[in-house]
C-alpha cells in the first residue's frame, strides 16, 4: 500500500509498504531517515521515539498505515522544529515546501560527521554534547526527542520530572547521570534565553 | 494482510462484521509487538485511529463513559477525580510513549491477566460497551474476562467504550515490579471504598488466569466494617480484620510460577498490597471523606 504523510515538515510518500510494517521501518528503510533507532521492536527501549502529531510515541509500535495524513517529527528534524518553536509559528519564514522540493531534498552534509560541527543543532542536542551525555549514541535520538518534548511543556523540570519523562528510554552506557546533566543544562539555557 | 481504515464507527462495525477475523489496532502497543516478532500474521488489520469518537469521554451522573482509545495519558491528566483508581493504574503503564498511545479498550481487547487497567475497573465497577452491526450491549466487568487473554466479545463486536462508576470514596492501586517504569505487573491490586453502599470492592491482576475480584475477602470486610460500625465511627480498622482481609485476598489468587515471579510470591504480595491499599484508602476516608460530612 501507499502511505502519504508529513515528516519533518515535508510531505512524503512511501510506496509498496507492507500492511504490517511499522512507522519505524518506513522512516529508516524507505525514507532514508535512520536517526530513529531500531532496537527492541516492542516499545521497551524508546530508541525509536518520534513525535506523531506532536506526541512522543514509539515508532516501532505505530503501524505505517496509521500515519496516513499525519505529521511526524524525527530526530533529523529536531533542530528545525526547535528553531520554529523558538521564533513562534511561521514567524521565521518557513518556506513553502512542495512534494517536488521534498523529493529533491538532501540532508546537508555535515562538515564533521563525528562532532556534528558545522551543522545546526537544537538546544537539547547541543546540551547533550556539552554535558557529555552521548556515549555509544544508540539511545540518543530517542532521548533527544523525549527530552525536547518535555522541555516544551515543562520548562523548569524537577529531577523527578526528568526521570519520569525519560523513563521510557533505556541507556546502557551512561548510567543516566550525564543525561540528567544535559537536560538540566538545556532547561537552564532555555530559562536564560527567555 | 489487508489494512482496513474505516473513517467512522459505523464503517468499523461493518468491516468487523464482514471480516470477523480482523484484528483491531488502536494504540498498537500490543498488536504491533506481535507483528514485529512474527507471532501473529492477521489477515486483516482494522485501524481505529481515524475514529475520533473513541478518543472522547463523557462524565455522567453515575459513571464516566470512557472511549475505548482514550490514551492513558489523558486519563491521568483529566480523570483523576472521577476515576482515581484507574488514573493511578494508568500511571503505572509502561512509559510516557506507551501511555500516549495505549488505552483501556486495548487492555480489555487483549484481556491479559497482567493488564494494568483491570484491577482498577473491577474495584470501581464497570461495564464494557460492546457493539456490532447487530446492536449494542453492556457487559458487566465481572463477566468480561473469560480466560487467559480471552474475553466475552463476539467475533463481530468491537469495544466502543467502558462505563466506569465514578468514585464515591477513596481508591487505591498497587503494582509489584522490578522498577517503576516499563514493567509488566508481577501482580497488582486495586481497591475501592464505596461509602454510599458501604461496600469495598477489589481487583487482582496477574495472579490468576484472568483478572479477578477477591469476593470472599470483600464479603468478610463488608460484614466486619458493618458490625463494628466503622463506616460511621471512622475508627482505625482492627489489625486482625485487616490481616484476615489480606489473607482472604491472597487466597483468592490462583497464580502460576513464571519468569516474573513464583506463585507463592504472588500470593504473598497480593496479601501485602491488600492490607496496604486498605490502610491507605481507609486513612483517606477517615481523614477527608468522613470529616467533610459527605457521608451520613
Amino acid at each position: 500500500m501507499r502511505v502519504n504523510f508529513t515528516v519533518n515538515g515535508r510531505p512524503q510518500e512511501a510506496d509498496d509498504v507492507w500492511e504490517g510494517e511499522s512507522l519505524l521501518y518506513v522512516l529508516r528503510e524507505r525514507l532514508g531517515l535512520p536517526g530513529s533507532k531500531n532496537a527492541c521492536e516492542q516499545g521497551e527501549c524508546g530508541s525509536c521515539t518520534v513525535r506523531l502529531d506532536g506526541v512522543p510515541v514509539c515508532s516501532c509500535l505505530v503501524a505505517a498505515g496509521q500515519v496516513e495524513g499525519r505529521e511526524v517529527v524525527t530526530v533529523e528534524g529536531l533542530a528545525e522544529y526547535a528553531r520554529q518553536r523558538a521564533c513562534g509559528t511561521d514567524a521565521c519564514g518557513m518556506s513553502h515546501v512542495t512534494r517536488d522540493t521534498s523529493k529533491n531534498w538532501q540532508p546537508k552534509p555535515p562538515s564533521d560527521s563525528h562532532t556534528g560541527e558545522g551543522t545546526e543543532l537544537s538546544p537539547i542536542q547541543q546540551a547533550f554534547i556539552d554535558a557529555g551525555a552521548v556515549q555509544c549514541g544508540f539511545c540518543t535520538p530517542g532521548l533527544l526527542v523525549a527530552a525536547d518534548e518535555m522541555l516544551e511543556h515543562n520548562p523548569n523540570p524537577t529531577d523527578a520530572d526528568i526521570r519520569e519523562a525519560l523513563s521510557g528510554n533505556l541507556c546502557r552506557c551512561t548510567g543516566y547521570e550525564k543525561i540528567m546533566d544535559a537536560v538540566r543544562l538545556a532547561a537552564a539555557r532555555q530559562g536564560e534565553a527567555v | 494482510m489487508d489494512f482496513l481504515r474505516p473513517a467512522s464507527w459505523e464503517e468499523a462495525l461493518a468491516a468487523k462484521a464482514e471480516h470477523p477475523t480482523a484484528v483491531p489496532i488502536a494504540g498498537g502497543t500490543d498488536v504491533m509487538v506481535e507483528i514485529n516478532f512474527d507471532h501473529r500474521r492477521p489477515e486483516y488489520l482494522l485501524d481505529l485511529n481515524r475514529i475520533g469518537d473513541l478518543y472522547e469521554w463523557e462524565t455522567g451522573e453515575e459513571s464516566v463513559r470512557l472511549g475505548a482509545s482514550v490514551p492513558y495519558t489523558r486519563i491521568m491528566e483529566n480523570l483523576r477525580a472521577e476515576l482515581p483508581g484507574l488514573a493511578l493504574a494508568s500511571h503505572t503503564v509502561a512509559s510516557p510513549q506507551i501511555r500516549n498511545r495505549g488505552g483501556v479498550g486495548g487492555n480489555l481487547g487483549t484481556a491479559s491477566p497482567a493488564g494494568d487497567a483491570h484491577p482498577a475497573l473491577l474495584a470501581a465497577g464497570a461495564e464494557v460497551e460492546a457493539e456490532s452491526v447487530r446492536g449494542t450491549r453492556l457487559i458487566p466487568i465481572d463477566d468480561f474476562y473469560t480466560g487467559v487473554k480471552r474475553n466475552a466479545l463476539a467475533p463481530d463486536e468491537l469495544i466502543r467504550a467502558v462505563h466506569v462508576q465514578k468514585a464515591d470514596g477513596p481508591q487505591q492501586y498497587s503494582k509489584v515490579g522490578t522498577r517503576n517504569a516499563m514493567v509488566i505487573a508481577v501482580c497488582a491490586f486495586g481497591l475501592a471504598l464505596h461509602p454510599e453502599t458501604r461496600t469495598v470492592r477489589t481487583g487482582i491482576g496477574s495472579a490468576a488466569p484472568t483478572p479477578v475480584r477477591a469476593k470472599v475477602a470483600e464479603d468478610f470486610l463488608n460484614a466486619a466494617l458493618d458490625e463494628g460500625g466503622f463506616w460511621d465511627n471512622g475508627k482505625i480498622i482492627t489489625p486482625s480484620v485487616a490481616k484476615q482481609f489480606a489473607d482472604l485476598c491472597a487466597a483468592a489468587c490462583n497464580p502460576i510460577d513464571d519468569v516474573r515471579g513464583t506463585a507463592s510470591y504472588r500470593r504473598h504480595a497480593v496479601g501485602v498490597m491488600a492490607r496496604r491499599t486498605l490502610t491507605w484508602t481507609w486513612e483517606s476516608y477517615r481523614g477527608t471523606t468522613l470529616q467533610k460530612g459527605s457521608v451520613a
